[in-house]
């Protein structure tokens, strides 16, 4: 609150976590140590264990959703209570810790300074200095993929389509709160819609970590959806209007 | 047509198209979905009294058998009724998104009223 006043922008932290009870403090208290000026939100989806009680508990705001209800409506709802708050800017990260919030600084200053939309944290940027991410061969091929894609057809590079580590203006998040957003699964099309819809993206290098105790949330016959869901919305996103996504323009009322 | 086949066909175009009306009339099934419904009896219904249109379609459609007609278009309405739900759930989804969103804003939102209503001086409400 005190430190909110020397920086005059409302920053928002939300935080999406399923069954995280492990970690969230954890990744909470390192929010608070990089970037104490921010609001922090956890949006509980729909968890069956304590992860609601350990984040009220380690002092932060926490919505919990009725049932569990998946990743990108959880991060969704995030994203109107922001809208609804009044912040300026908006970062996400995930609760399981692979996201360090030692970056965070860097992806705040980067929407901040008005140099970008949407600053998406990559573990794969040409720059990252600090490389710990080390994922399987199928995630990488998925990735490499998408990202190879996303670059083409938004002509700019993007190593890390998949990356939920972001900061965004409230511009773009009153476009991550619309009926637009594709809720199941958010990820390389977003960054698509978000190009068509004059937003401009770039990508800071992040400190990403390996998740330890997880089952992935691309697992079983998860992986083959994703792909096919991928390729489907970002070839409909591409057949759409632009003006439809472009929340800016609005509906012209006689 | 072989009587029998004819009678047949009208019996159950004629059960189908009154069972789904008293689902409408009873308010167990609404008027927006039963007029698909009411469609496919009623061209049952239409076939087995005409015999000529359901030749004339087996013609058209280059089919051999007329009751390979009456198949084909069973399935077809069968279909576009599964298509109707299909794109129904969708449009449910959405709103039980919403309304769960929603829900979850408004506890959140409650909660920290009654929280300030306990100690209104630890909390400055700063509202737009």
């Amino acid at each position: 609150m005190k430190d909110t006043l020397n920086k005059a922008a409302k920053i928002l932290t939300i935080i999406p976590a399923l069954n995280e009870e492990c970690t969230i403090a954890q990744v909470i208290s390192g929010i608070k140590a990089h970037a104490p000026y921010c609001d922090i939100l956890v949006i509980d989806d729909g968890s069956s264990d304590a992860t609601a009680l350990r984040a009220r508990a380690a002092g932060v705001k926490v919505i919990r959703l009725p049932f569990n209800m998946g990743y990108g409506i959880a991060l969704q709802t995030g994203y109107k209570y922001a809208l609804e708050k009044g912040y300026h800017y908006v970062v996400q990260l995930d609760g399981d810790g692979q996201h360090d919030p030692l970056s965070l600084e860097e992806l705040i200053e980067a929407v901040r300074s008005g140099e970008t939309d949407v600053a998406i944290g990559s573990r794969f940027s040409n720059n990252n200095q600090e490389y710990t991410y080390k994922a399987g061969w199928m995630k990488r091929t998925g990735i490499l993929l998408f990202s190879a894609i996303t670059s083409l057809i938004i002509k700019q590079r993007v190593s890390d389509p998949t990356s939920g580590y972001q900061a965004i203006t409230r511009k773009a998040a009153q476009f991550y709160a619309s009926e637009a957003y594709p809720c199941d699964y958010p990820d390389a099309d977003v960054i698509i819609m978000l190009n068509r819809a004059g937003f401009r993206i770039k990508e800071i290098p992040v400190v990403m970590h390996q998740n330890k105790n997880k089952k992935s949330m691309h697992s079983g016959m998860k992986p083959l959806y994703y792909v096919f869901k991928m390729f489907l919305s970002i070839f409909l996103t591409l057949l759409r209007k632009r003006e439809l996504l472009n929340q800016e323009s609005g509906r012209v009322c006689p | 047509m072989p009587i029998k086949q004819k009678i047949f066909a009208i019996v159950i175009s004629l059960f189908l198209l009154f069972f789904i009306i008293e689902l409408v009339r009873r308010k167990k099934l609404r008027e927006e979905y039963s007029w698909l419904w009411l469609l496919t009896g009623s061209i049952i219904l239409i076939l087995a009294l005409w015999y000529d249109l359901l030749q004339g379609i087996t013609r058209l459609i280059g089919a051999r058998l007329p009751t390979s007609t009456l198949f084909f278009l069973g399935l077809f309405f069968l279909i576009l009724i599964a298509i109707q739900f299909s794109v129904k759930m969708s449009a449910l989804f959405t709103q039980v998104k919403n309304l769960a969103q929603e829900n979850g804003l408004l506890k959140q939102r409650i909660e920290e009223l009654e929280r300030e209503d306990y100690s209104p001086n630890e909390h400055e409400s700063k509202e737009s």
